[in-house]
């Protein structure tokens, strides 16, 4: 699975990330941006709760996103 | 005469912000709303030096955007009061994201001051900061402090003053945004420094960066402007060009540019020497939040906030009823026996404080416990486990815990609405809590449930009503999502905070602060509502009665038991002739088709507005059983025995469940509206709720009484 391109829900509990783009609207796309979520980054999946929310971490957050949210959040398996 | 400064705190959440605001402000706390909104505005007073300054706490945001209530809140009041300096708070351990909030303040530019909070457990866990350099490289002065120890205070005191003085010496840095996009900010920049009025009140930079991020705020204000046309055509230009530059929106490549901003400043001034991880945290959450212990754990912490709340607030409920009780003996010997000024006094202004008083007990210890969970972390956590069941709905995880609260006590329950970030999930979770039966509907159970259920039965029947109440709010709450408060579910985004040990001062001052606003501004409203209702049971004052008591009563001298009969009819005549009693007369016809038009009840119910549990002391004046609790056998066997005007038994299983499902979702008590109109800073939501909980009521007993007629239960 390494190196293709899925939503963030896709991704099994413990695996690191990259992210490549966070598809949907513009408050969306602010909404994640300011809370520190960048194209590029590198994210830690921590907790993933199938269809439920999922917990990752960036940097030193750890953000816990909505089933919904998490499956417009495409990545990159490192 | 002291100078007078007035600065604003500013920063993430969970960034420690509201331990320096504790710090600087100590006590000296004011709570009130920015004007318009229902967003709390906390200000306090502090004396250093020969100044006086003005510490405003802004909402805790991520960001400057107009996408949130919060944010703009937050953005208007350093626009338009300018306070005179700015601190933002950044948490040392999150460096890039906290600047990022940073960066906008400084496009603003404002006087600004970061204070790199927790700055000891980021040195302790490897991150090393050359603070003149990157002070420097962002153009605002540092100060590391650490807010739990209050570390760093009298040093962020002093740079206040300097800055607020202009004796720092610092050059202001702006963000490169690149040629592209700086070529096009240059243009509309141009253009928007036509309108005057724009430019006196926004820096002409920081609105051409608005407008090109697309910021619905600001594009509002530039149609008001005379240039608009020329000022949306030169947007509307630029975005187009830079799209098909970079093949993304403006706003996503401006972000990217401040976050390249940061890391650049960063990479050159901090030095990681070892990977950073909350080991500490993580073990924690390995248990609490947990896929199988997870919610088990989440139930009994749930349980305890209930035990300790309940257990420990009895006793001190009892106290204030007993200090009540106490004073209305004092002030009835001090007053004439029998006169309107005694029960005015007594039983009005009195009873108005008890009811007011009678709460305190459980909001104070209900936020302490709430205090603890949340400073402690755990209630992120909370939200997360509760998601998943939650998101069914149409809600939240955070709306979980008010609804749980509500089988407490409603008005704590709404109070406790204010973690929820989104106005929607908020007012709809606000909206249906009236429907999770509380612990004062439980006598009025007790008494009708006693009166006509077997033993057997008794507990089914009981858990039903709950499960109605519970189901009501998610039919409600669906529906209110569908209609009143469209639009997608909010974007479910939440940092989960690492563990803390809460600090006993930061727990009191939080649940000092939720006690007061409830004393405040509730306390009014819930007493001058049981005044009124006092004064429509008692008035008018001397009705014509059917019989002369006076003479009655005094002829009865040493017959215990025909007096209390006699002021027992005398308190039941009193009552049917006031304006209370008429009023119960003309509604009860509009209960017929529930089965409970009765005039007694409906006076009940008219009582029930100032507290559910009062419904059961007004039926036993009305059955001229005197003072009577839910556990009263006289009152029971006087309800089973209550006859229609036709002769048949007014009550039977059928109607007193009716009855019990009408008390359960009919209008919430005055505190509760009262507090509804506090947190949504309305009248226009406390009254909504006011209508549609008893139209939803009325409907729901219709269709069981008629329903139950149908199937011939219960008759």
């Amino acid at each position: 699975m390494k190196g293709q391109i899925l939503p963030l829900t896709m991704v099994i509990s413990g695996s690191e990330v990259t992210l490549i783009s966070i598809v949907g609207g513009r408050g969306l796309r602010a909404r994640l941006t300011d809370m520190g979520l960048n194209k590029g980054m590198k994210l830690k999946v921590l907790h993933s709760h199938r269809p439920g929310p999922c917990i990752i971490l960036v940097g030193n957050t750890r953000l816990v996103l909505g089933y919904g949210m998490a499956q417009k959040i495409l990545v990159k398996e490192i | 005469m002291s100078k007078k400064l007035t600065i604003a705190l500013a920063g993430n959440p969970n960034s420690g912000k509201t331990t320096i605001f504790n710090n600087l402000t100590g006590a000296r706390q004011h709570v009130g709303n920015y004007p318009g909104v229902t967003v709390e505005k906390k200000e306090g007073i502090l004396k250093y030096k020969d100044y006086e300054i003005n510490v405003v706490d802004l909402p805790g945001t991520y960001s400057l955007t107009a996408y949130s209530l919060d944010e703009i809140v937050a953005r208007n009041f350093v626009i338009e009061e300018k306070p005179d300096v700015i601190i933002d708070i950044i948490d040392t351990f999150n460096l890039e994201r906290n600047l990022y909030l940073a960066t906008q303040f400084m496009e603003l530019g404002v006087r600004l001051i970061l204070a790199f909070n927790m700055h000891d457990l980021a040195e302790k866990h490897g991150l090393n900061i050359d603070r003149d350099k990157l002070s420097e490289l962002l153009g605002t002065p540092i100060i590391f402090t650490v807010a739990t120890k209050k570390k760093g205070m009298i040093e962020l005191l002093d740079e206040i003053i300097k800055l607020a003085e202009r004796k720092t010496k610092l050059e202001k840095t702006a963000i490169d945004y690149g040629e592209e996009i700086q070529e096009e900010l240059t243009k509309l920049e141009d253009i928007l420094s036509k309108d005057n009025n724009l430019i006196q009140k926004y820096p002409s930079r920081w609105l051409a960066v608005k407008v090109l991020e697309n910021d619905s705020e600001v594009i509002k204000r530039i149609t008001e402007s005379s240039y608009s046309d020329d000022i949306l055509g030169q947007v509307e230009k630029s975005s187009h060009h830079l799209e098909n530059v970079f093949g993304d929106t403006p706003e996503a490549i401006i972000a990217d540019r401040r976050y390249g901003f940061i890391s650049g400043a960063c990479s050159e001034s901090v030095k990681k020497t070892y990977e950073m991880r909350h080991t500490i945290s993580d073990k924690i959450d390995k248990v609490l939040i947990n896929r199988i212990l997870g919610l088990p754990i989440f139930l009994g912490l749930m349980w305890l906030v209930f035990q300790f709340t309940f257990k420990l607030s009895e006793p001190l409920m009892g106290w204030v009823e007993i200090t009540q009780e106490w004073l209305g003996n004092l002030f009835g010997s001090m007053l004439p026996e029998g006169s309107a000024i005694q029960s005015l006094v007594i039983d009005g202004i009195i009873g108005g404080v008890g009811a007011v008083l009678i709460f305190v007990p459980i909001i104070f210890l209900l936020f302490l416990a709430m205090a603890v969970l949340e400073d402690s972390g755990y209630m992120a956590r909370a939200a997360f486990i509760m998601d998943k069941l939650m998101h069914k709905i149409g809600l939240h995880g955070r709306s979980f815990i008010p609804i749980l609260l509500g089988f407490g006590c409603n008005l704590p329950a709404i109070m406790a609405t204010r973690t929820i970030e989104d106005r929607k999930d908020r007012f709809v979770t606000i909206l249906v809590n009236p429907f999770i039966s509380c612990g004062a509907r439980l006598p009025v159970y007790a008494l009708f449930i006693g009166a006509f259920f077997s033993q057997k039965v008794a507990g089914n029947v009981l858990f039903s009503l709950y499960l109605l109440g519970i189901m009501i709010a998610i039919i409600m709450a669906k529906i209110f999502r569908r209609f009143l408060f469209k639009g997608p579910a909010a974007p479910f985004v939440m940092e989960l905070p690492p563990y803390r040990i809460p600090t006993i001062r930061g727990l009191f001052i939080h649940m000092w602060e939720r006690g007061r606003v409830y004393l405040k501004k509730a306390g009014t409203i819930i007493f001058a509502g049981c005044v009124l209702v006092w004064f429509l049971s008692n008035f008018p004052w001397s009705p014509t009665y059917s019989k002369d008591y006076d003479t009655l009563l005094k002829q009865a001298q040493g017959n215990e038991e025909r007096i209390v009969q006699l002021e027992n009819k005398k308190a039941f005549e009193k009552m049917e002739k006031s304006f209370a009693g008429s009023l119960g007369r003309t509604i009860a016809p509009v209960f017929k088709p529930l089965g409970l038009d009765n005039w007694k009840l409906s006076v009940g119910l008219f009582g029930g507005f100032i507290a559910k549990e009062i419904v059961v002391g007004t039926l036993g004046t009305l059955h001229s059983v005197g003072e009577a609790d839910e556990e009263s056998q006289s009152l029971r066997r006087a309800l089973q025995k209550e006859k229609r005007p036709d002769g048949s038994k007014m009550y039977s299983p059928l109607v007193a469940y009716a009855l019990m499902v009408f008390v359960l979702l009919y209008i919430p008590c005055v505190a509760t509206i009262a507090v509804i109109k506090r947190e949504t800073n309305s009248w226009r939501w406390p009254i909504f709720t006011a209508f549609y909980t008893t139209a939803v009521a009325w409907i729901v007993a219709f269709i069981v009484y008629q329903g139950g007629k149908l199937l011939g239960l219960g008759i």
